[in-house]
This record gives C-alpha cells, sequence and structure tokens, in this order.
C-alpha cells in the first residue's frame, strides 16, 4: 500500500509501485485531466506537481511519490481562476486540448518562480512540453498576461 | 443535408415534459409524419423544453477546429438565442442526425453554413407565429429576441419554453427568411469557446479518459515488419504477470490491409503493458523484412521517367514549339510522416452478444455506426442498430482519426471477453504502425516563349497511391485523382499545361494527413514557380501577379498579402521573403515568410510569417486565427523534421525523441489576416499549411541563394 496525498486528499493506494504515477493518477483515482501522450518524458502531457515541483508523471514511479504531495491539474485551483486558467481563458489558448493540463502545469512553476517571465524564460521553461495543434503562440501570450494577472490580483 | 423537413413534433422527454424537436432531415425528404416512431427519419438539431432549456446538437466531433461552438452558433444567430442561454450536446452516429456526422476536409463549415442557418430561421418563425396566435396580433408586430418572443407594440414576450406546445403544432417554413449579416450578434464576432474552461481544468473527457464501470485494458504487440502476418504466439509468460488475464489475437483492418495483433487484456494498463513484453510471437513477415526506405525513393525516382497517366491536359502542350533554353526543369521529394496526434488511438468496446457499444475519440461518428467504405459494422461484424457509439472530444485527428482501424481492433478484442475493454495504443504503436502520410515526388517543367511569357507549364506526381491504399476495388489504370491534389487548379494563367500521375506501388497503408497531398505537392508547385520567376528574372510577387490578369479569388488574396506583409519595403542583407499560396478542395491561403539568414553560423531564422486566409463566410474570427497559426506550426514540422522511414521493414522511429515535432523555443511569430468578403464559403482547418514550406523555402532562397528542393530540410545552410 502507499499512501500519497493528490490536491489535498490522502490516498491508500494498492498497485505496483513500478507503476508509473500517471496510470495512478488516472487508472485508480480517476483523475482523467493528467493525460497520457508519450510514455518516455518527451512531451509534457503528464506533467504533474510533486511537492511543487514539475515532474513528468509518465516516467515517475508511483513508488517515488509515496509520502509526497502531488498536485494535479484538478488541484490548479478551486474555481478554473489561477491566472494561467483565466489568462488560457481570456485569449482562447486550446485547441484540442489534449496538451493543456501539461501546459498549464508547467507554467505554474515557471510563473510561481518568475513572476514576470521574458520569452527566453518562457522558451526554456515551456519547450518540454509539445502541443501538436500549435497553440504556442497563445500559450507565451496568455503566460505574460497571466503574469499581469497575478500582480493586478495580488494588489486588489 | 439538403433540406428543412416540414415537420416537427413533439416528444415527452424525462426531465422537462413537452419538448419541441426540430431539424432538416438526412435526405432532404418532405414526407409528413404523423407520429413519433416515423420522425427518427429526421435530423433534429434543436430541442426546446417546456422548461425553457434550449440544447443544439454538433454533429461536427470536436477536434480543436471549433465546431462544439461554430456549428451550433450558425443556428443560435438565426433561432435568436445566446450561445450561453444554450446546452451544446455532441452526437454520436444516431441516426436521426443524419449520415453527415464526420469532421473532415476542413468541411463543417463550408458545406452546412446556409443550411444551420435555415434551421435556425424556420425555428425561429414558428415561435413568432405562435405568439402572434396567442397574443392575437399580427406576425409583423413580433419579433424573436434571447429566446423569447416579443411584441413590439406592448412589449409584451413569451419565452421559447412558454409557447413549446403551440409552435410544435405549426408547420415549419421551407424556405425561411434569413438575417441581414449586418445584424448578426454571432456569426463573425470574437467569441469565447465553451469547451475552453473544459480544457484549462481537466474536465474535458477525451476518448482514453472515459471510464466504464467494471472496464479492462488492453495493449496490442502488432507486426514490427509492416505488412507480415503472424504465425503463432506462446503467452505462457504473460499469463503469469499479476493482473493479466486473457491474450487474444484481434485484427486490424485498416483500408485494403489486414493485420493481425497479440492483445493482452488486463485489470490495468500497466500490468497489461507488462503482459506484453512477456510474450513470444512469430510472424510471417512476408518478404517485407528487407524493405528500406533508401531503397523506395530510389525506385520513385526511377519512375520519373514513365509517362504516367494523364491528369489534365490543357491546351496543345505536345505540340507547341519551344525551346530548350527557355525551359527549365526541377525534381522535388517530399518524405513520408505520421500524423502524431497527441492522444494516441484508443478505444473502449463492450460487446455483449451480438451488440456492442463503444466510447471513443473519432472524426467519423457515422461510419462507426454503419456506412462508407471503411463500415465498421460490416468490418467488424455487427449489424448497425446494434452498434452503440459514444463520440467524445478528440485529442488531435489531422485525418488520422478518419480511420477507424483502431476501433475495429477493439471491437475484435471486446468480442473475446464479457467486459469492456479500453484499448490503448503506445506513442510506439502510433508511430510505427500507420497509416502514414504518404511521400509525393514531383517532376515540373516550365517553358516560356520568346518574348518571355510562361506558356507551358508540366507537373507530374510519382508516389503511391491514397486510394489504392483505402479501396480493395481501386482501378489501377485510372488517375487517383487525391495524389494529383489541387495541382491543375490553380488560379494561374498559363496556355498549355499537363498533370501526370505515376503510380508506385506499396505495402504501407497511408492515409489522408492535414490538407492531404496538397502539404507535399503545393511544396513543389510554389517553389518552381518561384523558379520560373527567378528564370524570368522578376520579383516571385510581380511574377506570380502578372499570371493572374483576371480577377480571381487567388488574385484578392494576394493583393491583400502583399500589403500587409510588408513586400515591397526593402530588406537589409541576409534577410528574405518568401510567398505562395494555395487553392484546393479545403479552401485558399497565402503567405509571406521573412527569414534572416546568419552566415558565420550559417542558419536560417524566421522572423515572422504573415498568412491571409480566404473564407467567404466567417464564424469565430479568432478561432480561424488559431487553427491559421496551428497550421502554420504543423507545415513547419513538416518542413524542416524527419519524417517516418523504413530499414529492415520497421519504422526506424518510435517517439517523440526521434520524430520530433515543433517546441515552444522554435515558434515564429504568426499573423493572420482573415479575408470574409462573401462568395464561396471556404474551410479553415487545413488551408493554413500547405503554402507555408513553399513560403518559407522560397525565402530561403532569398536570403541565401540555396534552392531547396526536398523535406524535410535544415535550417543549418550546408
Amino acid at each position: 500500500m502507499i499512501t500519497v496525498t493528490v490536491n489535498g486528499q490522502r490516498h491508500d493506494i494498492d498497485a505496483d509501485p513500478n507503476m508509473p504515477l500517471l496510470w495512478a493518477i488516472r487508472d485508480i483515482l480517476g483523475l482523467t485531466g493528467t493525460k497520457y501522450g508519450c510514455g518516455a518524458a518527451q512531451c509534457g502531457a503528464c506533467t504533474v506537481h510533486l511537492n511543487g515541483e514539475s515532474i513528468r508523471s509518465c516516467c515517475t514511479k508511483l513508488s517515488r511519490a509515496a509520502g509526497q504531495q502531488i498536485v494535479t491539474i484538478e488541484g490548479l485551483s478551486a474555481n478554473n481562476n489561477h491566472p494561467l486558467q483565466l489568462a488560457w481563458n481570456e485569449m482562447n489558448v486550446p485547441q484540442c486540448g489534449y496538451c493543456q493540463s501539461g501546459q498549464l502545469m508547467s507554467a505554474a512553476v515557471l510563473l510561481r518562480e518568475n513572476p514576470n517571465p521574458t520569452d527566453q524564460d518562457i522558451d526554456d521553461a515551456m519547450s518540454g512540453n509539445i502541443c501538436r495543434c500549435g497553440t504556442y503562440q497563445r500559450i507565451r501570450a496568455a503566460i505574460h498576461r497571466a503574469a499581469e494577472l497575478a500582480k493586478e490580483g495580488a494588489k486588489s | 443535408m439538403n433540406g428543412i423537413s416540414r415537420r416537427h413534433f413533439i416528444k415527452t422527454t424525462g426531465t422537462a415534459g413537452v419538448a419541441l424537436w426540430l431539424g432538416i432531415s438526412a435526405k432532404g425528404s418532405t414526407r409528413k409524419v404523423s407520429n413519433v416512431a416515423t420522425a427518427k427519419n429526421f435530423n433534429p438539431l434543436i430541442l426546446v423544453e417546456s422548461n425553457g432549456n434550449i440544447t443544439i446538437f454538433n454533429t461536427k466531433p470536436e477536434m480543436g477546429q471549433g465546431t462544439f461552438q461554430s456549428m451550433p452558433a450558425m443556428i443560435a444567430e438565426e433561432f435568436e438565442v445566446s450561445l450561453d442561454q444554450i446546452t451544446i450536446k455532441n452526437t454520436s452516429g444516431e441516426k436521426e442526425f443524419g449520415d453527415r456526422q464526420r469532421a473532415g476536409g476542413s468541411s463543417s463549415i463550408r458545406t452546412t453554413y446556409n443550411d444551420m442557418r435555415k434551421i435556425g430561421a424556420a425555428a425561429k418563425t414558428v415561435f413568432i407565429t405562435a405568439a402572434a396566435a396567442k397574443w392575437q396580433v399580427d406576425e409583423s408586430t413580433c419579433y424573436a429576441e434571447d429566446g423569447k418572443v416579443i411584441h413590439q407594440p406592448s412589449n409584451k414576450s413569451l419565452s421559447y419554453g412558454e409557447l413549446v406546445e403551440e409552435a410544435s403544432k405549426i408547420e415549419l417554413p421551407k424556405e425561411p427568411r434569413l438575417k441581414d449579416p449586418k445584424d448578426f450578434k454571432i456569426l463573425g464576432k470574437v467569441s469565447k469557446r465553451p469547451d475552453i474552461p473544459l480544457k484549462t481544468t481537466g474536465k474535458a473527457v477525451f476518448g482514453i479518459d472515459v471510464i466504464v464501470p467494471d472496464m479492462l485494458y488492453a495493449t496490442i504487440e502488432r507486426c514490427p515488419v509492416l505488412g507480415g502476418t503472424l504465425k503463432s504466439f506462446n503467452a505462457d509468460d504473460a499469463l503469469k504477470v499479476a493482473g493479466v488475464q486473457k491474450v487474444v489475437e484481434a485484427e486490424r483492418i485498416v483500408g485494403k490491409h489486414h493485420f493481425t495483433g497479440v492483445a493482452v487484456i488486463a485489470d490495468s494498463y500497466w500490468n497489461a503493458l507488462q503482459g506484453r513484453k512477456k510474450l513470444k510471437i512469430e510472424w510471417d513477415t512476408k518478404g517485407h523484412e528487407s524493405f528500406n526506405s533508401k531503397e523506395y525513393e530510389n525506385n520513385l525516382r526511377k519512375l520519373a521517367s514513365q509517362e504516367g497517366i494523364i491528369d489534365k491536359n490543357i491546351g496543345a502542350i505536345d505540340t507547341i514549339k519551344v525551346s530548350s533554353q527557355n525551359t527549365i526543369e526541377a525534381f522535388y521529394e517530399t518524405p513520408m510522416i505520421a500524423h502524431h496526434t497527441l492522444e494516441p488511438m484508443n478505444c473502449i468496446a463492450h460487446v455483449q452478444g451480438d451488440k456492442a457499444e463503444i466510447w471513443t475519440s473519432t472524426q467519423v461518428p457515422s461510419t462507426i455506426v454503419g456506412g462508407g467504405v471503411n463500415d465498421v459494422p460490416k468490418l467488424a461484424g455487427f449489424a448497425p442498430e446494434n452498434v452503440k457509439l459514444h463520440s467524445m472530444f478528440i485529442g488531435g485527428g489531422f485525418g488520422r482519426r478518419l480511420y477507424p482501424d483502431y476501433v475495429i481492433e477493439a471491437l475484435n478484442v471486446a468480442k473475446q471477453t464479457d467486459k469492456p475493454v479500453k484499448v490503448i495504443w503506445s506513442r510506439e504503436d502510433t508511430t510505427t504502425q500507420g497509416p502514414f502520410r504518404p511521400m509525393t515526388f514531383s517532376q515540373l517543367s516550365g517553358s516560356f516563349s520568346d518574348d518571355g511569357k510562361l506558356v507551358a507549364f508540366k507537373h507530374k506526381v510519382i508516389s503511391p497511391s491514397y486510394q489504392e491504399s483505402v479501396r480493395k476495388d481501386f482501378e489501377k489504370t485510372k488517375v487517383d485523382g487525391t495524389m494529383v491534389e489541387g495541382i491543375a487548379e490553380q488560379d494561374y494563367e498559363i496556355p498549355h499545361m499537363k498533370t501526370s500521375y505515376v503510380r508506385a506501388d506499396y505495402h504501407v497503408p497511408v492515409a489522408a494527413w492535414r490538407s492531404v497531398t496538397s502539404s507535399t505537392l503545393a511544396f513543389a508547385h510554389e517553389c518552381f514557380i518561384d523558379e520560373l520567376a527567378v528564370k524570368a528574372g522578376k520579383d516571385p510577387f510581380d511574377f506570380r501577379m502578372e499570371l493572374l490578369s483576371k480577377p480571381s479569388d487567388t488574385k484578392r488574396v494576394f493583393q491583400k498579402l502583399r500589403e500587409l506583409s510588408g513586400w515591397d519595403e526593402p530588406l537589409p542583407k541576409n534577410k528574405g521573403r518568401g510567398v505562395a499560396q494555395w487553392k484546393f478542395f479545403a479552401g485558399q491561403c497565402a503567405q509571406v515568410v521573412e527569414v534572416s539568414y546568419d552566415p558565420a553560423q550559417k542558419t536560417v531564422k524566421i522572423d515572422k510569417v504573415t498568412a491571409v486566409i480566404d473564407l467567404g463566410e466567417v464564424v469565430n474570427p479568432d478561432n480561424v486565427k488559431n487553427q491559421t497559426e496551428g497550421a502554420v506550426v504543423m507545415a513547419l514540422t513538416a518542413a524542416i523534421k524527419p519524417g517516418i522511414t523504413f530499414k529492415d521493414g520497421k519504422v526506424i522511429e518510435s517517439n517523440f525523441y526521434d520524430n520530433p515535432v515543433l517546441r515552444m523555443n522554435e515558434m515564429p511569430v504568426v499573423n493572420v489576416h482573415i479575408l470574409a468578403e462573401g462568395g464561396k464559403i471556404k474551410g479553415v482547418g487545413e488551408p493554413g499549411l500547405p503554402p507555408f514550406a513553399p513560403a518559407l523555402a522560397n525565402a530561403i532562397f532569398a536570403a541565401t541563394g540555396k534552392r531547396i528542393r526536398k523535406m524535410p530540410f535544415d535550417l543549418k545552410i550546408s
């Protein structure tokens, strides 16, 4: 039995400790917002936070999450109101949307660590997340917009 | 969808009492119906319930192209309901919604724009008539707005919900009056897509996300040598893996190709994968084990010497006299590529006796419930009425999900277990098993008259045949029109033209890929036009405009592009611009790409892309821009990233590390301009792709003097 806290909730998971965290999150906990894209830490669709850091859950063993804090897209905000989510909605970022959970989770760490990211910072932080529909231009603009929204939010 | 049905009917729903269904008939039928049972022949896209709930059904699967909003928007505009007021539901191939429940060919809006508006307008009319009758006033004094009818003189109103019973007794007008576009509240305005909040919270349910109670999981080992067959397998070790329940054969049918794999069924996907590693399988590789891409491509080059089958022969190209010094020739090559939808192929199937239930992401719900060349019930052995589909949000289509091979395969697995089973393809499965976009090679020649006019143009395509891969009954003596797509249809005025096709045998399944063969032929065609401009000593834009003396869509698009791209503004040294356009079945777009060349590093950087897309009418302009930005990204990936190649009969590439796609750090600035000036309604999803690669290659020529004739090409100039 492996105990993992996901989005603030404790779960005891009875599964192969070598199972990637991705499949435990999706198939055992039923949180399907985190996506399978490549199984090789190449596309970023499976990005979640482990103790606040971005990890690729497709290549992270369930055992590594034991006793740790995991946050998935479902836990990014209470009401779709993280500055990134607000910006994503304002700027109509997604197309098919399949990669966007991972994009948002990667961007959330970037924005927390760097409230004023430059284009170069965004390239560095986001180049591990593939969007096959090609929404990169909008993701970039939305991260800048979210940075503004976060500051406005902090002021008010 | 040909016409509006004359009748609609009342149906009692479980939750809201009386409801009114309105719609258009699947086959333009106008026969009257008197009861609910026969009314199932109709295609009911609007549901109004007496409690005021309004649902509009979307028949075009949502794969990122925006149909979840744009299809209902066309109805809502004329029905006078706001998008906030309606619930949108995707259809799943149900017969009452007709046989056109498919998304492909950039066709959703361009083929339904007027029909959808008429459906909304007809529905609005009966509500106005019903209200006027109730109030005993003249209809002309009433109008509809925000889901209610208002009597203008008195300002009294009744909601559609309150009018359901009365409205349902009134005949729908056949030719309802449509709104003047200047009064549009939804169409042509920027509007938020309702699926976006679902996609920023992880709540959008894609096929791979569906959880069916008691469901099992499966992964399938398929012959690594494409075209091989299953000889035998030993599952003893696989069955010892914890959670593995069963190992079965499963046939997959993709077009004319039949493949058999070995499916491992387990209680979790992870356990199924562990079991798969333990399978011992013997394949018969059927002589394909020595197949390799290099040899095949050499064969295509050799085939170029054949005359081929004539596609179009315009003028008298075989008899006119042109001198060899006024003639240039060139040969262009493109690779085979994968679709790489980020959501890998997957399907849940539950077979109980002779009935099947399916949950999947598909571009073709109507095919999955029966019909067309890939008729799933027929190929999987079910009566169409026994197949029930749940069509989910799609994590990328790009043409791949026009092919229901993964659904047939999942059904064949599910036949061998009582429980629902979710089959998931790994990224490696998706990369190596096809179908792929075929490569096309092009031989071109162009000749000028002595006074410098382009008089003759030939484009011969050498490639495997898409239609041959799909259809068993393909007629080999005929041109596969898909493989010469668009090359005889450009607006350039050239008096003598010949287009032809040389078909190459191929055992690898090939498929439509976003913008189909235009994605490769436009590269050859529009780069060669540039070569001709150079030969003529003219600016490539001027040269093209001189071939467009008559009014045409291309001319109009080019005029706008020239202005917006700043084509005539001088560029410093080591910068260059390239232009290209393409007109084909899906629509029309033209682009200018601007690049910088760094001679020290010998690298090219894309500074900006300006695109003009011609639509006739536009539903959601911001979504069109998003689509076109994305089309450029996909076209750039196809232009500069490696394709799919074979060695020893197997696909060499397997995942994004050896078959990369474009990433954030490679994203150029893309500016999109929409032309919506009436006229022919054109598509959105695909037209942004074909002109990009030639515009880029032409820009690289302008900046560096290096002519590129082969995709993929490197931005490092050798």
